[in-house]
């Protein structure tokens, strides 16, 4: 009884998530090997790695694995970059503080669909956009964001979206530090960009580094900005891995080569989870 | 040593410009929404104008926005309660009835949150399609419980530890029951924990784009739905789908503010202290 219970306690929700991820990802191993395209009827045939070498020779392959990979790679140093400026600029008080941090997390709350819609239409529209008639009063060409830069306008309203998280984490760190030590420091001479490269830095690196990871897992993902605004395009430009197996498994209803594509993104995305989960652990202790 | 006052103007200053360039897009949002049609597109564009409500009503009238409103707040209520029911029970076991095993049960749990979604899309879609459950409450509830459950378990976890044992001791000597230790000590204890852990399930699954886009449209679909439609839509439409999209934002932004630690702490997994 009392080794029971602690159990039948538990059970509902590790049975649900492994019906939840270990299921799917069985079945999505299957689906891998199998000819299945839901217009295609007949009997699902074994293939092989047909599937893996369909979709890993398929000419928008490259594209989508480059396009998450400069995804992945510009919205982290742009939000680890910008976060940790605006962490510092803020972290001290000031008139108003406390609105400015309620208002700089703001666009995280926003949900993906509305925030990439408002970057699309009211800020990067050719002819209304904000941004097309502030190059204008300028005298300046303006610019159709969305077909001339998709994947910079995605980065863009990505990295709009994430900033605050980031943000916040820096907030939170740069309050950990050690203010006698700076004080120290200062007393000894050392200059504002010397302390701030030989002790604030140092001290926000390992949360640089969660940063780093966390975004990767979600970024890998990035799915409703794309759908809402470029669909992918203007051909691949702006498809990532994400939307490419969307397309492969919910237009072209190719089940097999999608979950070929779906394995592909599991283990990029271990690559990352992998070295976060060892930060995670030791901090459960 | 104080900081000279030039320094902090100098700070004040670009903080602020700052701030305000980054919530621009929102607020010129929050503009629009109260425009006509016209004056949303006007060239160069109004900063000043006499607001409407037009849009608001417009909105609701033509796109059944209610009803997709209705459906926001069934899934992301009801995926919370039973995210709740699951999540609470399994919190406890781990903390009160440690065992060897709990860390890596916790950490595989955290585990699944990591996996991108669109790994899990292909046979999540074939079931949903072939148990009749694409496009229906139930379904797109039960897969926001799913994508919240490890956060919600872990947040829970890390409440559920700072109540000291010593407690729960001297009710189980006492002779309280399971039942009555966690109605009795838990549950008092801990409902700040599962106040917020419950807040940031809501404003989670209010958000959720993925799996609304992909296993929602006309019966079920959220407001996330609702917006994702007006990306290709005809004739003037933007104070509209400001209007639509403030009235999807604004509440969420406000739960958002009260549970940004909490988000914060789930989001990262605890990686973050």
């Amino acid at each position: 009884m009392k080794r029971l219970l602690p159990r039948l306690l538990l059970a509902p929700a590790v049975l649900s998530l492994f019906a939840w991820m270990v299921v799917p990802l069985v079945m999505t191993v299957y689906f891998s090997v199998v000819r299945y395209n839901l217009t295609i009827p007949g009997p699902r045939v074994f293939v092989g790695l047909e599937n893996y070498r369909y979709f890993f020779t398929d000419p928008a392959f490259l594209t989508a694995v480059l396009n998450t990979l400069i995804l992945l790679g510009s919205v982290i140093g742009i939000t680890v970059v910008l976060g940790v400026a605006l962490a510092l600029l803020i972290h001290e008080p000031f008139p108003g503080r406390g609105a400015v941090r309620l208002l700089l997390i703001a666009p995280f709350f926003v949900m993906p669909t509305a925030a990439a819609l408002m970057w699309k239409f009211m800020m990067m529209n050719p002819i209304y956009g904000v941004l097309a008639q502030i190059s204008q009063a300028f005298g300046a060409q303006p610019v159709d964001w969305l077909t001339t830069y998709p994947l910079l306008s995605v980065i863009v309203i990505v990295a709009w979206e994430w900033l605050p998280f980031a943000c916040l984490i820096f907030i939170t760190a740069l309050q950990s530090l050690d203010q006698e030590q700076m004080e120290a420091a200062r007393m000894d001479g050392a200059t504002a960009p010397q302390r701030f490269w030989f002790l604030t830095l140092p001290h926000m690196a390992r949360s640089m580094a969660v940063v780093t990871m966390i975004e990767m897992i979600y970024l890998i993902g990035v799915f409703a900005e794309i759908f809402t605004t470029t669909s992918g395009g203007p051909g691949n430009a702006s498809t990532n891995v994400a939307f490419l197996i969307f397309k492969d498994a919910l237009m072209n209803f190719d089940i097999g080569v999608a979950s070929a594509g779906a394995l592909f993104a599991v283990v990029l995305a271990n690559i990352a989870a992998i070295f976060l989960l060892r930060v995670v652990g030791r901090n459960l202790d | 040593m104080k900081t000279p006052l030039h320094w902090l103007a100098l700070r004040t200053v670009v903080a602020w410009l700052a701030t305000l360039v980054l919530v621009f897009p929102l607020l010129w949002l929050v503009m629009t929404a109260f425009k006509t049609e016209v004056q949303a597109i006007a060239t160069p564009p109004l900063l000043l104008f006499k607001p409407t409500l037009q849009n608001f009503a417009t909105v609701n009238a033509q796109s059944d926005y209610l009803r997709y409103a209705r459906n926001s707040l069934v899934t992301s209520l009801g995926s919370t309660l039973l995210g709740l029911l699951i999540a609470v029970p399994a919190a406890y076991s781990m903390v009160f009835f440690r065992t060897r095993r709990t860390r890596d049960m916790l950490m595989w749990m955290l585990s699944t949150k990591m996996m991108p979604a669109v790994g899990a899309l292909v046979p999540i879609y074939l079931v949903a399609k072939f148990t009749g459950l694409l496009d229906s409450l139930i379904g797109l509830t039960t897969v926001f419980t799913m994508t919240n459950l490890p956060i919600m378990v872990w947040l829970l976890y890390t409440y559920f530890k700072d109540i000291p044992n010593e407690i729960l001791e001297a009710a189980r000597m006492d002779g309280a029951s399971v039942w009555k230790e966690f109605r009795h000590v838990i549950l008092p204890l801990g409902v700040g924990g599962i106040t917020s852990t419950a807040l940031l399930a809501i404003v989670l699954s209010w958000n959720e784009s993925f799996w609304s886009l992909n296993l929602a449209s006309f019966k079920a679909g959220t407001l996330s739905t609702l917006i994702a439609s007006y990306s290709s839509p005809e004739g003037l439409f933007w104070a509209k789908l400001s209007a639509a999209s403030v009235l999807a934002i604004a509440p969420i932004i406000v739960l958002g503010w009260f549970s940004q630690k909490q988000l914060v702490a789930g989001l990262t997994f605890g990686a973050v202290k």
